[in-house]
């Protein structure tokens, strides 16, 4: 993978810190005048996601991670591990929860994910921006108010549960943006 | 970005730029100081370890061997030259180069303003720096030990603290390199737990260095001793840096060998000694005090800008 110095640190770079696989955010060069110069820098750990600061001394180096992004197509999940697959390959991965986190709850099947691999296992995987959800429940809604503002918990299909105007009936079919689990109109 | 031929600053910020040269001329007159402009190409260059000097090459025409030369850092050695020669007050505004320094406060060359006042010491000439900052609408200059506000925002005494509670704040801001050098860990600190709270409300003056960090700088026989230097701060900014001159020759010359030491140590090119300048300092420098302002720094203070970009006609990735 390579040893990258400060001066080659760049947002996307991605390098080993503490054990962990992390994508550069930032790096801020910091100098006094008369005195050492140190670089500044923002890093994502990808396992956790938790992004954090650390400084380095200009020209201390870190060891480059073996991290690649694939677009995978979601299978099916057998109660323990989630299948997928690569459209170019054909090379199926499977994914634990760890990996999956809340990813689990926006798919049900065919979608294209991001799968984040680190040294050739899954790390992540990130669930399209958007997805089309039934609802499999939710209180009675109230006809024709499609003005008023309100809002109710309805559960959908994949038994993630999200806030949706009361209009909104069970069986329909709504459209979520992933990033934010809010919903963003019928479909 | 890198196709744009159009300057990074506007037009704007150029006539400011141009006003602020004036500005500077214009006090440096009224105060009687003189003018003067010493040679970018150098034979010797700084010392300083964590300096770095671009280099380049003079071909006599005729002869079979180039000779060596370097792009100044700042016009320090020979402007003292001239006042060992007996010059009086002097300034000089001047493109200053340092290698490997990019980012949002940093362009590898710079305008320096520097000015040194024979008979000064570091306080008088932090009363003169004030009265410049006064006529750029600036407000009255707080000043304080680095002491003071080293204790303010750390709770540490950075002259007696051990190693081990340096290491240990540093470690606990983030820093990753395990370092048993002093200087580096004060510096760590200082530009990261307490430069960006310095001169929001109104400038500030940070003076008597730890002895680590005397660079060209007297050392004061006080208990602890400390370095006669000055830094200026405006908007968490470091903008001037200045010394109560060390004139003592041998002294100075001890201190370019433990500069070559350090070098050697880091796997830094070791300098020629400026031994002119060191001849100069035995003929005699009258006692003086010496500022250097980053003048790009200045304007940026003055606008409000957050990178020198805002304030470069044509930064180096545009040049």
């Amino acid at each position: 993978m390579g040893i990258f110095s400060t001066n080659v640190f760049k947002a996307g770079l991605k390098v080993m810190l503490d054990n962990d696989p992390c994508a550069i955010l930032s790096n801020e060069y910091v100098k006094p005048g008369k005195g050492q110069a140190f670089n500044r820098v923002k890093l994502r750990n990808l396992k956790t996601g938790r992004v954090i600061e650390r400084t380095f001394k200009s020209g201390d180096t870190l060891e480059g991670a073996d991290v690649v992004d694939l677009e995978v197509q979601y299978l099916y999940n057998d109660g323990e591990l989630w299948y997928f697959m690569n459209q170019e390959s054909y090379e199926q991965y499977m994914a634990g929860e760890k990996a999956m986190a809340d990813t689990a709850l926006w798919i049900k099947g065919e979608e294209l994910c991001t799968m984040t691999l680190w040294n050739g296992a899954p790390l992540t995987v990130s669930p399209p921006n958007f997805v089309v959800l039934e609802i499999a429940d939710t209180d009675p809604g109230i006809r024709g108010d499609t003005a008023t503002g309100g809002s109710k918990p309805a559960t959908l299909e994949t038994g993630a549960v999200v806030k949706v105007p009361l209009f909104v009936e069970k069986g329909e079919k709504i459209r979520i943006d992933t990033r934010t689990g809010e919903y963003m109109s019928r479909a | 970005m890198a196709n744009k031929w159009q300057p990074a600053a506007s037009f704007e910020m150029l006539i400011t730029r141009a006003r602020l040269l004036e500005q500077l001329r214009e006090f440096m007159a009224v105060h009687g100081v003189l003018e003067v402009e010493t040679p970018m190409l150098v034979n010797a260059t700084v010392s300083d370890p964590h300096i770095e000097s671009f280099e380049t090459a003079f071909q006599y025409p005729g002869r079979r061997n180039k000779r060596k030369l370097f792009l100044h850092t700042s016009p320090e050695y020979a402007m003292k030259k001239l006042l060992a020669s007996g010059s009086g007050p002097i300034y000089q505004i001047c493109r200053v180069f340092r290698d490997n320094e990019i980012g949002k406060y940093h362009n590898p060359e710079f305008t320096m303003l520097e000015w040194y006042r024979p008979g000064y010491d570091h306080h008088q000439l932090m009363g003169e720096l004030d009265k410049l900052l006064l006529e750029l609408n600036f407000k009255p200059a707080q000043k304080k030990t680095y002491a003071e506000v080293f204790k303010e925002r750390t709770d540490i005494n950075p002259h007696t603290a051990e190693l081990t509670e340096l290491q240990k704040k540093a470690a606990d801001n983030g820093f990753t390199a395990q370092v048993d050098e002093r200087s580096i860990l004060l510096d760590f600190i200082f530009s990261h737990c307490i430069s960006d709270n310095l001169g929001h409300e109104c400038p500030v003056m940070i003076y008597d260095f730890p002895v680590s960090q005397s660079a060209l700088s007297r050392i004061k026989d006080t208990d602890p001793p400390v370095a006669e230097r000055f830094e200026l701060f405006i908007n968490g900014l470091e903008i001037a840096n200045g010394f109560h001159e060390l004139c003592d020759a041998s002294e100075q010359k001890n201190r370019f060998v433990q500069d070559n030491l350090k070098r050697k140590k880091s796997g830094k090119p070791e300098i020629l000694i400026d031994e002119k300048f060191i001849e100069a300092l035995k003929h005699g420098l009258p006692p003086c005090a010496g500022v250097a302002v980053g003048t790009d720094r200045l304007l940026m203070a003055m606008n409000h800008c957050t990178d020198i970009h805002e304030v470069i006609a044509f930064p180096v990735d545009q040049a």
